[in-house]
């Protein structure tokens, strides 16, 4: 599986990845592989303050309905409309058109507790 | 199959409706000229919904093992007794004593059968019982002046279980899982503090579990003060061999229309009485019907939650179950839970070495088997779809959730042994099929009026009405 080393994970599996002081989130490959086909991605407002750990968005796969939580807090400044018509970037792009909010404000604090790839790796080594 | 918009033909229909000269002062632009209504003779309406209804599956058709959900055969003598026309009263009706001693008679009957103190027969569904549950349980700690916030939620559960806690504005907190397939002891003390407001418990569980550690689990609670709900779902397997007030239980709903042979599916109406202890008596919903010097009456309880349903429920239903409790009686109730405990572990311990049991031990009314075992990428979803061809329902596919590849199969009391061989031998059949032939499983449904739904399109890109061309 693909996790690439310029991103962050949380045990969630999340992911999160720094562009100057904009951080984009979305879920990684082995999350959508776990959801299977995602039919429906219910994004939030542009413009809320989330907290870490935070409901950011509802994800609906053909099997289940999963929260997905932030890995920090911050202010959401953009979210992906294009998963409003094509859920499927989700399965099929998850780290690059598959993504889901992006925000400002960042705690840097709050970054040193993901985990790096090399951990992310290891943790789904225990996971299977 | 074609919709009736579909099978239209301009001028085809058979009857003729005399056009009214109606005063209205809707402006012009606002009224409708052409409705666009599919038109047809009569034969062929007709024709359209009997072979509709012949497409359909309920349990008068065959098996039904559709776990958590116990899809028994409900008998007729139920209809009988709902259709006697003396029934047929408005509740207001100074006509009404029979009815309401009806339901008095059925709220004894259900206090006996739990061992629990007082029943409201008000709910309308197992999940509107939670609810009322729920809502009792904040009362009483809002009376006691006691802010808790927390209801203790296996992982197990079923999905209504934390959304009726959510509903109420509590917050649902999970236990795990023990490997036996009960709770896990050590993570109920851990989570357990004076912020709980209780528990809700499914026992058996939906891995059709009896709790080995039920009445630890219940005094867990108790010491903390908080109050033990039971999802009453599975009731089933304890008709008549264990009464859940017996093991702890606060409140508890019952599901009529699964134990209790009612209607189910197709909109029902479905029926989920709630029961309390004495404490609790006080909340239930208004109005209450009681007996007083053998004169049946309604009280009103100022600490009532309040009305949950009109009048007193889905009464039909209430008449079809108290009809099945009086035919099969006392000993016959103790009957439907041994034979539907009996018939699951028949059926396990066949299927056993077959499919792969997550949990395998004694049973009660149903089981999960998983797909672990499966070859060629097979999986639960196919199986399923493949059983249709061999003439049964397909049982609950992947739930519980704690089960990877989940499929819970709920025999019954009321299949014959001869269903269960002939279910166990499809299942046998498939497991070969999906070693020499698995293209038969991944296109299966191959004898359904209707083959493999695409879930995943219909889904991305649902078609939610019918447009013309």
């Amino acid at each position: 599986m693909k996790n690439p080393v310029n991103l962050k994970y949380t045990k969630e599996h999340e992911w999160i990845r720094i562009d100057g002081d904009i951080a984009t989130v979305g879920i990684t490959d082995y999350a959508q592989d776990q959801l299977t086909d995602v039919v429906f991605v219910e994004l939030p407002e542009e413009g809320k303050q989330i907290e870490q750990n935070g409901n950011l968005c509802v994800v609906e796969s053909v099997k289940s309905v999963s929260d997905i939580f932030s890995p920090i807090s911050g202010e959401i400044v953009e979210v992906n409309k294009a998963l409003e018509n094509s859920p499927e970037l989700v399965n099929h792009e998850p780290l690059e058109g598959g993504w889901m909010v992006k925000l400002k404000a960042i705690n840097e604090a709050e970054l040193d507790q993901l985990m790096t790839t090399e951990e992310y790796n290891k943790f789904l080594t225990g996971i299977e | 199959m074609k919709l009736l918009n579909e099978k239209s033909k301009t001028g085809s229909s058979s009857f003729n409706v005399r056009l009214l000269d109606i005063q209205t002062n809707i402006p012009e632009e606002l009224q409708r000229v052409d409705l666009d209504l599919p038109e047809l003779s009569e034969v062929e309406v007709v024709r359209h919904y009997t072979n509709l209804s012949k497409s359909n599956f309920g349990v008068d058709n065959g098996p039904y093992p559709l776990g958590s959900c116990t899809m028994k055969y409900n008998p007729k003598i139920n209809e009988v007794a709902a259709k006697i026309p003396e029934f047929n009263i408005h509740p207001l009706s100074q006509h009404n004593k029979g009815a309401l001693e009806i339901i008095y008679q059925l709220q004894q009957y259900l206090c006996e059968i739990t061992g629990i103190h007082a029943f409201s027969t008000q709910p309308a569904a197992g999940a509107h019982g939670e609810l009322t549950g729920i809502m009792i349980m904040k009362a009483w700690f809002e009376k006691r002046g006691e802010k808790r916030t927390k209801v203790i939620v296996p992982d197990s559960s079923h999905g209504t279980n934390p959304a009726s806690v959510s509903l109420c504005g509590f917050e649902p907190v999970h236990v795990i899982t023990s490997q036996s397939g009960g709770i896990d002891l050590g993570d109920l003390r851990q989570k357990m503090s004076k912020d709980v407001v209780g528990i809700m418990i499914t026992n058996p569980n939906t891995l059709g579990i009896f709790d080995d550690n039920i009445l630890e689990i219940t005094k867990t609670v108790h010491d903390y003060g908080g109050l033990c709900y039971l999802d009453g779902a599975n009731m089933n397997a304890m008709l008549g061999v264990v009464k859940p007030g017996d093991f702890g239980i606060d409140i508890i709903h019952l599901n009529l229309h699964k134990t209790f042979s009612t209607p189910h599916g197709g909109g029902g109406p479905g029926s989920g009485p709630l029961g309390v202890t004495k404490e609790l008596e006080p909340f239930l919903p208004n109005p209450r019907i009681i007996k007083e010097n053998e004169e049946l009456k309604f009280e009103q309880s100022n600490e009532s939650i309040g009305k949950v349903h009109s009048f007193y429920g889905n009464f039909g239903i209430l008449l079809r179950a108290y009809s099945y409790i009086r035919a099969i009686g006392t000993s016959g109730l103790r009957n439907v839970a041994e034979n539907a405990v009996l018939n699951a572990n028949y059926m396990k311990e066949k299927l056993k070495g077959h499919y792969h049991l997550p949990y395998d031990r004694i049973c009660q009314h149903e089981f999960v088997i998983d797909d672990s075992l499966m070859p060629n990428g097979i999986t639960t979803n196919d199986i399923a779809k493949r059983l249709m061809d061999f003439g049964f329902h397909p049982p609950t596919i992947y739930f519980p959730l704690i089960v990877k590849g989940a499929m819970l199969i709920e025999p019954t009391e009321t299949e014959s042994k001869e269903n269960l061989d002939a279910f166990i031998e499809a299942m046998k059949v498939i497991k070969e099929e999906a070693e020499h032939n698995p293209e038969k499983l991944t296109k299966a449904p191959l004898n359904a009026p209707i083959g493999r739904i695409d879930i995943v399109h219909a889904a991305r890109k649902p078609k939610l009405r019918w447009h013309s061309k």
